[in-house]
């Protein structure tokens, strides 16, 4: 029995008809929905590479059911920037080096961007590193991630304040 | 993965109706679930998603002064629900030590308390596995076990419970709360998952059908919140299951023991209660050698299934360290690393 769901992804609406219910949300943004950015690393919930936000929250999209997701909002890498304009998370990753071949880089934007919003890692470097524990990189570049999620959580933090000092 | 079908029900009566039918398996957020369906390990007929039941999704503080978690709850909110967090700060600090920020986002309650273990025969369908597959051997047994339990086995299976949270749940009495086919029940989270004995495939006392709606703190369980610590040795710093773990929680007045709650991780087929250590606890001054006393009689009948004698020993200098940092006294805030022997900044008596 086909089943229709419909997602907001990136803001748009996809309404789409699965087969069979065996689709992961990873496999339906990849596959059906024609986004890659978001990367398939171990399949298993042990890397991050699938990591995208569901309703404002980062979860692996590799172990969650699409089906069971029908209505959600879903965020991934490609959705970030606005206008042509990168977000502060991606431009500090640049910045500082936080990458080498990049393949992790998707995952840990989109984790560092959830880890950000739920705002209790601070600028303490031991509290990041353990909120950034879900994205392995095998190039290790994690010195670089690490300086990049705490230039970005000062530069969103300098914005909101601006941002209220305008309203 | 094996095709499915996949049910949505509106209520828990409609959901036990689904769940009860054969081939039937419950689906919260899938990060078991979905990994042990991927590798052919569990095969259901059919999903029954149980993430959108009215109801479940709540903390409440009961009038007795206990709390009652819904099953839906998931790991990430709870360990941050601050009237959680203050009563019952060994639980939270065991959930943030538990998988990664992005599981503990998905994963709920019901789904931790349910895991199945991560014994690698168990997860891979092309080797035998009693727990698996009833009758067809172990093949734990004579090869990679040195992460196998050291209480509780039995021939036909030696593997541990994997989940973090559940051993300060067990410690302080916390009670399942059922809906099944004959209606609710509740069940002691001690009484919950079965040794393995001869059926090492029935890992917990739920019959065919019943669903976990929530989980129960009794009032008492509140009165350890100034000395209670939960400590996790990994292969890694962090994102990694325990080898072993112990929760310690202590009542301490006059600088005597009133009363002591413990329970070890990673050796057993179930969360290990120490009662026989609590005991010994009661009355005794917080020190070093009462703590190295009830460390050695929470072990005494424990017993290598395999390769992993070292644990034996590795969790008596868990469980004394984790004593030793509850009667230091709980944390103002959550550790940067919770449970880990590497907290430099909360004074950890690191040499376990
Ligand atoms: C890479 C990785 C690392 C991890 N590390 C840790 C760790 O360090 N510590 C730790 O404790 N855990 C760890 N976990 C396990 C994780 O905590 C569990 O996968 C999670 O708690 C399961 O919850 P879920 O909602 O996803 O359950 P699901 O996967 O949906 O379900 C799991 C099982 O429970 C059953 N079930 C679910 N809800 C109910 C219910 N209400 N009533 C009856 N049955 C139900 C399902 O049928 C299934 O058999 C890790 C997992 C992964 C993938
Ligand atoms: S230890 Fe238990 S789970 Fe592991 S292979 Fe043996 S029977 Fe299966
Ligand atoms: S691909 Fe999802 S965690 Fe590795
Ligand atoms: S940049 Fe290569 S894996 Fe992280």
């Amino acid at each position: 029995m086909p089943l229709s769901i419909s997602l907001v992804v990136n803001g748009v609406r996809k309404d789409v008809v699965l087969e069979d219910p065996r689709v992961t949300l990873l496999d339906l943004l990849r596959e059906r929905v024609g986004l890659t950015g978001t990367k398939k690393g171990c399949d298993r919930g042990q890397c991050g590479a699938c990591t995208v936000l569901v309703d404002g929250r980062r979860i692996n999209a590799c172990l969650a059911l699409a089906v069971s997701l029908d209505g959600a909002d879903v965020l991934t890498i490609e959705g970030l920037a606005k206008g042509g304009q990168l977000d502060p998370v991606q431009a500090a990753f640049i910045a500082h080096d936080g990458f080498q071949c990049g393949f992790c880089t998707p995952g840990q934007i989109m984790s560092a961007v959830g880890l950000i919003r739920e705002g209790e890692a601070g600028d303490d470097p031991e509290r990041i590193r353990e909120g950034m524990s879900g994205n392995l990189c095998r190039c290790g570049a994690y010195v670089g991630i690490i300086e990049a999620v705490r230039d970005a959580r000062k530069q969103l933090a300098i914005s909101a304040n601006e941002d209220r000092r305008v309203a | 993965m094996n095709l499915f079908d996949y049910v949505r029900p509106a209520s828990v009566a409609e959901a036990v109706a689904a769940g009860s039918q054969p081939g039937a398996a419950y689906l919260a957020a899938g990060t078991n679930l979905l990994d042990l369906m991927k590798g052919g390990a569990l095969r259901p007929g059919r999903l029954v998603d149980v993430t959108r039941l009215p109801g479940l999704d709540r903390i409440e503080t009961l009038a007795d002064g206990g709390m009652r978690i819904g099953a839906m709850v998931r790991n990430a909110d709870l360990a941050r629900d601050p009237a959680f967090a203050a009563a019952y700060p060994a639980v939270a600090e065991a959930l943030l030590s538990g998988a990664s920020p992005q599981l503990r986002n998905a994963a709920t309650v019901g789904g931790n308390l349910m895991q199945h273990t991560r014994c690698a025969y168990f997860h891979d369908a092309a080797s035998a596995c009693n727990r698996r597959d009833p009758g067809a051997g172990c093949d734990a047994r004579g090869g990679e076990n040195r992460n196998h339990a050291v209480l509780g086995w039995s021939d036909a299976c030696i593997a541990t419970h994997p989940s973090d949270f559940c051993v300060p749940l067990v410690a302080l009495d916390a009670v399942v709360e059922i809906e099944g086919p004959d209606g609710r029940r509740d069940v002691a989270l001690e009484d919950f998952h079965r040794l393995p004995g001869t059926t090492p495939e029935r890992e917990t006392v739920l019959r065919a059908g019943e669903l976990i709606t929530a989980l129960r703190l009794p009032p008492e369980a509140g009165g350890f919140r100034t000395h209670a610590r939960y400590l996790k040795l990994r292969e890694r710093t962090s994102f990694a299951f325990a080898i072993v773990s112990a929760a310690a929680m202590l009542r301490i007045e006059g600088g005597t023991i009133q009363s002591a709650r413990l329970a070890l991780g990673g050796v057993a087929a179930k969360p290990w209660r120490a009662k026989a250590a609590e005991e010994l606890l009661i009355g005794a001054a917080p020190t070093v050698e009462s703590f190295a006393t009830a460390a050695e009689a929470a072990l005494t009948e424990a017993m290598p299934s395999g390769d992993n004698a070292y644990k034996i020993e590795l969790a008596k200098r868990v469980l004394k360290c984790a004593l030793l940092l509850a009667a230091d006294g709980t944390p103002r805030r959550m550790p940067a690393l919770p449970a880990s022997v590497f907290n430099f900044d909360t004074g950890c008596h690191s040499h376990a």
